[in-house]
């Protein structure tokens, strides 16, 4: 406990029994929702390095109650000694994986692009389309989070037949960038209010342009807000399933379906299943570990007045 | 500026004259309307910066949203409501046929999309419970605690993890019924037969909890910023005033907490009323239907009937119940939050 916080918390508790009981508790609290968040994460990465027997007789600690085992990784062609062999499963799985990151790159950036575009339209002018006022615009914008993804597969799953935009990044693309739409324009609607009209207002006297402003005073300024947009964008598309489990079947399949296909399947080996998925946690977990400022400030965009 | 509103002129009759194409002479697919679209889209843009100058300027922030929107959500919406009063099924060959509001009176009778829409109730009731966890959460965060940015880290950690390997890591192995440390300790604890997904309510309450895991974290970090935002001197008022903790909480933090849990609350419904992914790779809907949401359900009228017409049908009712539900509540979340304060 540091000097500044001391003084605060000697104000509030009186005797010394009841602010170690309350210390227990709230450490214990903390420790025991810490372990409901990490077991399930340590029990699939100890299990990739289980065999059989380890699985059966329920054996938690590695070293101590088994000997860890590169068998599930060497299924997934990713073990040590496997690792430079041809091994069809990787191959499958890196092309999966590069779908992954194709798809919800490139719809992170679209939405990031025109999202911001429209964003900062929104909060510096005023519009009328037809009898459409700002107020709508915003309204029509983000009434699309309501839409459930059931209402356009279906319809999209026929036209992007009739397109041939089917199994293809591209159309899945599309499909991410409007699903992710709605909440980049929430975070960079906030964003942008935040930032002094005066500043744009200098430079257009300066001699700048609309978009000469905007591309050189506003958006080095709102540069963390669309970083933070961003990277909820990824997570959002990494994990997204219902559309990728729909609209694609060879090409285009990304590591949700992967994954999904692999649990369905009967008979499949709890060790290489448990390789599989910590494979496909493991990018998301360490940005949520390196860039959780990021996040947190997207998600709580505008919640706060 | 006449020569862009030709060529915008001249797009749009491009794109009517693929139109007319398309059934006459046949393109291999539709793709060349998709690329007038956005051919159409650029003349625009480039036809507002030209005639209007300025003002047009602004125009185009809005515009590629805006004709991007249009183009995903409305036409296929509108294409939508017309596939539902089809019987359009793509492993028939003979094609879909207009049959009207056949697939409404199915959909009425149809006891499967009942249960489906009932378990949406439970399921959206479940935030309460999830709602009571994330603020605990968050009050726990917020007080004097040492390594609190390792906490909030790990009480993030499920958010970010895809729900299909979360099915998996919890649902099938976690809660698998013979070696599963979950059924093991539920063993331990005295049930005899732990199994998590074969009685309907069980399973109901299981999936409830595989949820929660997931977007737990989701309200908990937008209650902790509000709790963060709060201002200390009115809680240091209420203490000097004599309120222990408990009164503090009920008449301080949890009143002026109320505009951030109803914005958490209610985003957190409507995740909620998309719930599929889960219950697709979990249970499949199964112990016979008893846990299908609505989206799972469509997705399995698809993949195993291929009724594209039917389930089309289910997802418009569907959608007109969520906007009529969520108008409501924003209306009434409104207008709870005025009285309150």
């Amino acid at each position: 406990m540091s000097v500044q916080t001391t003084e605060y918390v000697a104000s509030e508790i009186r005797s010394p029994a009841s602010f170690l009981a309350s210390r227990v508790f709230i450490y214990g609290a903390l420790a025991f929702w810490a372990f409901i968040c990490l077991f399930p994460i340590y029990w699939t990465v100890t299990t990739s390095f289980k065999t059989a027997v380890d699985v059966t007789q329920g054996h938690l600690i590695p070293f101590v109650d088994f000997q860890p085992d590169w068998k599930g990784w060497r299924s997934l062609g990713l073990s040590p000694d496997s690792i430079f062999q041809t091994s069809t499963v990787r191959e499958e799985f890196l092309k999966r994986f590069m779908n992954s990151v194709i798809t919800s790159v490139g719809a992170s950036s679209l939405a990031i692009v025109i999202g911001s575009l429209a964003a900062y339209g929104l909060t510096r002018y005023r519009y009328h389309f037809a009898w459409f006022k700002n107020e709508d615009i915003s309204f029509f914008f983000l009434s699309q989070l309501i839409l459930p993804p059931v209402v356009l597969a279906l319809p999209f799953l026929v036209l992007y037949r009739e397109v041939g935009l089917l199994d293809t990044r591209v159309g899945l693309i599309l499909l991410y960038t409007l699903m992710v739409l709605p909440i980049v324009i929430w975070i960079m609607r906030d964003q942008f209010n935040s930032i002094p009209v005066e500043l744009e207002e200098a430079a257009l006297v300066d001699g700048l342009s609309i978009w000469g402003a905007f591309f050189r005073i506003v958006m080095p300024i709102a540069l963390p807000g669309m970083v933070a947009a961003f990277i909820l964008a990824m997570v959002l598309c990494w994990n997204e399933y219902f559309f990728a489990a729909l609209l694609t079947s060879t090409d285009a399949k990304t590591i949700p379906v992967m994954v999904a296909s692999q649990t369905g399947s009967q008979g499949i080996n709890w060790w290489s299943m448990a390789a599989l998925a910590t494979a496909a946690i493991a990018p998301l977990a360490v940005i949520g570990i390196a860039l959780e400022r990021y996040l947190i400030m997207g998600m709580t965009a505008g919640a706060v007045k | 500026m006449a020569v862009a509103t030709l060529g915008l002129l001249a797009t749009i009759v491009l794109e009517i004259l693929y139109k007319g194409s398309t059934d006459t002479i046949g393109f291999e697919t539709w793709r060349p309307v998709v690329y007038a679209y956005v051919l159409w889209g650029v003349a625009i843009g480039i036809g507002q910066v030209l005639t209007r100058g300025e003002d047009g300027q602004r125009a185009l922030f809005l515009l590629p949203a805006l004709l991007f929107t249009i183009a995903m959500v409305i036409f296929p919406t509108l294409f939508g409501f017309y596939i539902a009063l089809t019987d359009w099924n793509l492993s028939s060959f003979s094609g879909r046929k207009f049959n009207g509001l056949d697939n409404f009176w199915q959909m009425l009778a149809d006891p499967y999309y009942r249960n489906a829409l009932f378990n949406m109730v439970l399921y959206v009731l479940a935030v309460a419970v999830e709602y009571v966890i994330a603020f605990g959460l968050a009050l726990l965060l917020n007080a004097q605690i040492r390594a609190r940015k390792f906490f909030r880290v790990v009480f993030l950690m499920p958010l970010m993890l895809s729900p299909v390997a979360v099915s998996w890591m919890i649902g099938k192995s976690l809660m698998e019924y013979r070696f599963g440390p979950a059924a093991t300790l539920a063993r331990h604890l005295g049930w005899e037969n732990p199994a998590f997904f074969s009685d309907p309510i069980i399973a109901r309450i299981s999936i409830m909890i595989l949820d929660a895991w997931t977007f737990i974290p989701f309200m908990m970090i937008m209650l902790l910023a509000g709790l963060q935002a709060m201002s200390r001197e009115v809680l240091e008022a209420a203490r000097v005033d004599g309120a222990n903790a408990w009164q503090t909480f009920w008449q301080v933090t949890f009143p002026l907490m109320l505009p951030v849990s109803v914005t958490a609350v209610i985003l957190r419904i409507i995740f909620k009323l998309k719930l599929a992914d889960i219950i697709i790779t979990v249970t499949s809907g199964g112990p016979g239907g008893a846990t299908d949401s609505v989206s799972s359900f469509i997705y399995r009228e698809y993949r195993d009937r291929s009724n594209v017409g039917y389930g089309t049908m289910l997802a418009m009712a569907y959608l007109v119940i969520i906007v009529v539900f969520v108008t409501w509540l924003l209306k009434f979340a409104n207008r709870f939050v005025r009285n309150v304060n």
